[in-house]
C-alpha cells in the first residue's frame, strides 16, 4: 500500500483542491446563511399565503438535485445573461441559494420555537419590532437552529464536490484526476477522505462546543 | 390617568369585549375578576397595544393607544405588564434580563441600568440571584424578576394578569406580597386575578367582568359583601 507513485507534487495539488472545497463551501455557507435569516425571517414576518411566491422560489432549490442546479446555472449565466463570468462565480452563486434554500427553513423552525408569550414581554417593554429580532428571537432560535445549521454547512462541504460540472477543480475532482494518472483508487480516495474529515471535524467539534455552554443557560 | 371608553375587540366572530368602559385614576389599584375567558386578559394586552381594538378609545395620560400617530413603542415605556405565563429571557442572567430594556430602550450607560436593576432585584428578594439563569429560579421567583424588570423602566402603570395563577400554593405569598408593597408605594395598578383575599386587601376598586361586560364595579366591601349584579353573585358564591 506504502509503495505509491505518489509525489510530494501530487500532494500539494490535492490540498489545493482541498483549499478550493474549502472557500466554495465557506462562501456559499456564509452568504447561503446571511440569504438564509433573509429569507427566514420574510416567511415568518409575511406569513404562509403572502410569502407564497418566496417559498415557491426556495422550494425549487430544495427540490432540483445540485448538479443539474449548476449545469443549468451555468448555462443561464452564459447563454441568456451573455456574461463572462467564472466557473467558481457560478459555482459559488448557486451554491449559495442552495444553502439559502435549506437555512431558511431552519431558521423559521428556530423563530417558531421561540414563544409568543416571550417576545410579547419583550416588546411589552417598549423593545422595537428590530430589537426584539436582535436580542430576544435570533440568539434563542440560534440555539434551537444550530445542531440543523452545522449539518447543512457539512453537507454543503460535501454537496460542493459537484461543482467539477462547471470546470471546478475542487477536492474530489483533483483526487479523480489523479486516480486516473496513477491508477490507484482506493490509497487516493483514502487520502481524499481524510482531507474531507480534517475538514468537517472541527466545525462538528465546535458545534458541540456551542450546545454544551448554551445547555447551562 | 387610563382611560377605557366604549371598547370592543373580536377575535373573529367570537365577541370578547362588548364594550368596556373604565377609568383608572393615578394612584389607584384597581383589580378586575371574572369567569375563565371573560376578556380580562384581553383588555390589559388592549391597554398597552399589543392586540388592536375593532372600536372605542383607551387612553393613557391624554394619549390614544391605538391612534395610528402613537408611537407604542414609547408609550409601552410607562406601563408595564407581567403576564401570567412565565415569560424570562431564558438565556439572559437575572441581571440582563432587567437591565436590557433600560440599556436598549432608553440609551441607560450600562453601570447606571445595572444599579437600577440591582435595586429592583433586592426590592423584590432577588439580590442574591443576579448572575442566574432563570431556568434556575422557581416559578415565584421568575414572577418576581418579571415584576424587576417592569419596574426597571419605572413605569408609570403596572399591569398584572393573574401573575400568580401558575405557581404552586406555596409560592402564591410571596408575589403577593410584592405586588402588595407596590400597591403600598402608590404604584397606579390593575391587577387581574383569582386571590379575592388579596383584591379585598389592596383595591381602591374591584372590577366583575362577565362574557366580556363588565357587569359591575365597586369598592371592595361594597362588591364582596353586597354583590349587586346575579352573575357576581354566583360567582363569588362559587369562589368561596
Ligand atoms: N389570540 C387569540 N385568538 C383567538 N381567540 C383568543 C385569543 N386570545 C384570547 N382569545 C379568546 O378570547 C376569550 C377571552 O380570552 P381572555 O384570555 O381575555 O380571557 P380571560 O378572562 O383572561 O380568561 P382566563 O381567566 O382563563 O385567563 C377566550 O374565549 C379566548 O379563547
Ligand atoms: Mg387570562
Amino acid at each position: 500500500m506504502f509503495d505509491t507513485a505518489l509525489t510530494a507534487n501530487d500532494l500539494v495539488f490535492l490540498a489545493k483542491g482541498a483549499g478550493i472545497t474549502i472557500l466554495v463551501t465557506a462562501i456559499s455557507v456564509v452568504i447561503g446563511t446571511l440569504l438564509g435569516i433573509l429569507f427566514g425571517v420574510i416567511r415568518v414576518q409575511l406569513g404562509p399565503v403572502l410569502a407564497a411566491p418566496l417559498t415557491f422560489f426556495l422550494d425549487i432549490f430544495r427540490s432540483v438535485p445540485l448538479l443539474i442546479q449548476l449545469v443549468l446555472g451555468n448555462a443561464f449565466v452564459g447563454m441568456v445573461l451573455q456574461l463572462q463570468i467564472s466557473g467558481f462565480t457560478v459555482a459559488c452563486i448557486v451554491l449559495s441559494l442552495y444553502t439559502s434554500a435549506y437555512c431558511a427553513e431552519i431558521v423559521r423552525g428556530g423563530i417558531d420555537a421561540v414563544p409568543e408569550i416571550t417576545r410579547r414581554a419583550a416588546r411589552s417593554l417598549g423593545l422595537t419590532w428590530g430589537q426584539d429580532m436582535r436580542y430576544i428571537v435570533l440568539p434563542l432560535a440560534t440555539r434551537v437552529a444550530l445542531p440543523s445549521w452545522i449539518g447543512l454547512a457539512l453537507g454543503v462541504m460535501k454537496d460542493s464536490a459537484l461543482v467539477y460540472v462547471v470546470q471546478v477543480t475542487e477536492l474530489l475532482k483533483s483526487t479523480q484526476i489523479l486516480i486516473t494518472r496513477l491508477q490507484e483508487p482506493l490509497f487516493l480516495l483514502l487520502i481524499c477522505g481524510a482531507f474531507y474529515f480534517v475538514i468537517s471535524f472541527p466545525l462538528a467539534r465546535f458545534g458541540g462546543y456551542l450546545e454544551k455552554r448554551w445547555s447551562n443557560d | 390617568m387610563i382611560e377605557i371608553q366604549n371598547v370592543r375587540k373580536s377575535f373573529g366572530d367570537l365577541e370578547v369585549l362588548k364594550g368596556i368602559d373604565l377609568t383608572v385614576q393615578k394612584g389607584e389599584v384597581v383589580t378586575v375578576i371574572g369567569g375563565s375567558g371573560s376578556g380580562k386578559s384581553t383588555l390589559l394586552t388592549c391597554i398597552n397595544g399589543l392586540e388592536p381594538i375593532d372600536s372605542g378609545r383607551i387612553t393613557i395620560d391624554g394619549t390614544e393607544v391605538h391612534a395610528k400617530s402613537t408611537n407604542l413603542n414609547k408609550l409601552r415605556r410607562k406601563v408595564g405588564i407581567v403576564f401570567q405565563q412565565w415569560n424570562a429571557f431564558p438565556h439572559l442572567t437575572v441581571l440582563e434580563n432587567v437591565t436590557l430594556a433600560p440599556r436598549k430602550v432608553l440609551g441607560m450607560a450600562k453601570a447606571e441600568a445595572e444599579a437600577i436593576a440591582e435595586k429592583q432585584l433586592r426590592h423584590v428578594g432577588l439580590g442574591d440571584k443576579l448572575t442566574t439563569y432563570p431556568s434556575r429560579l422557581s416559578g415565584g421567583q421568575q414572577q418576581r424578576m418579571a415584576i424587576a424588570r417592569a419596574l426597571a423602566m419605572s413605569p408609570d402603570y403596572m399591569l398584572f394578569d393573574e401573575v400568580t395563577s401558575a405557581l404552586d400554593p406555596q409560592l402564591v405569598g410571596e408575589v403577593l406580597e410584592t405586588l402588595k408593597m407596590l400597591a403600598e408605594e402608590g404604584m397606579t395598578m390593575i391587577c387581574v386575578t383569582h386571590e379575592m383575599g388579596f383584591a379585598r386587601d389592596v383595591s381602591n376598586r374591584v372590577a366583575f367582568f362577565h362574557q366580556g361586560i363588565m357587569a359591575e364595579i365597586g369598592a371592595p366591601d361594597q362588591l364582596f359583601n353586597d354583590p349587586q349584579h346575579p352573575e357576581t353573585q354566583k360567582f363569588l358564591a362559587n369562589v368561596r
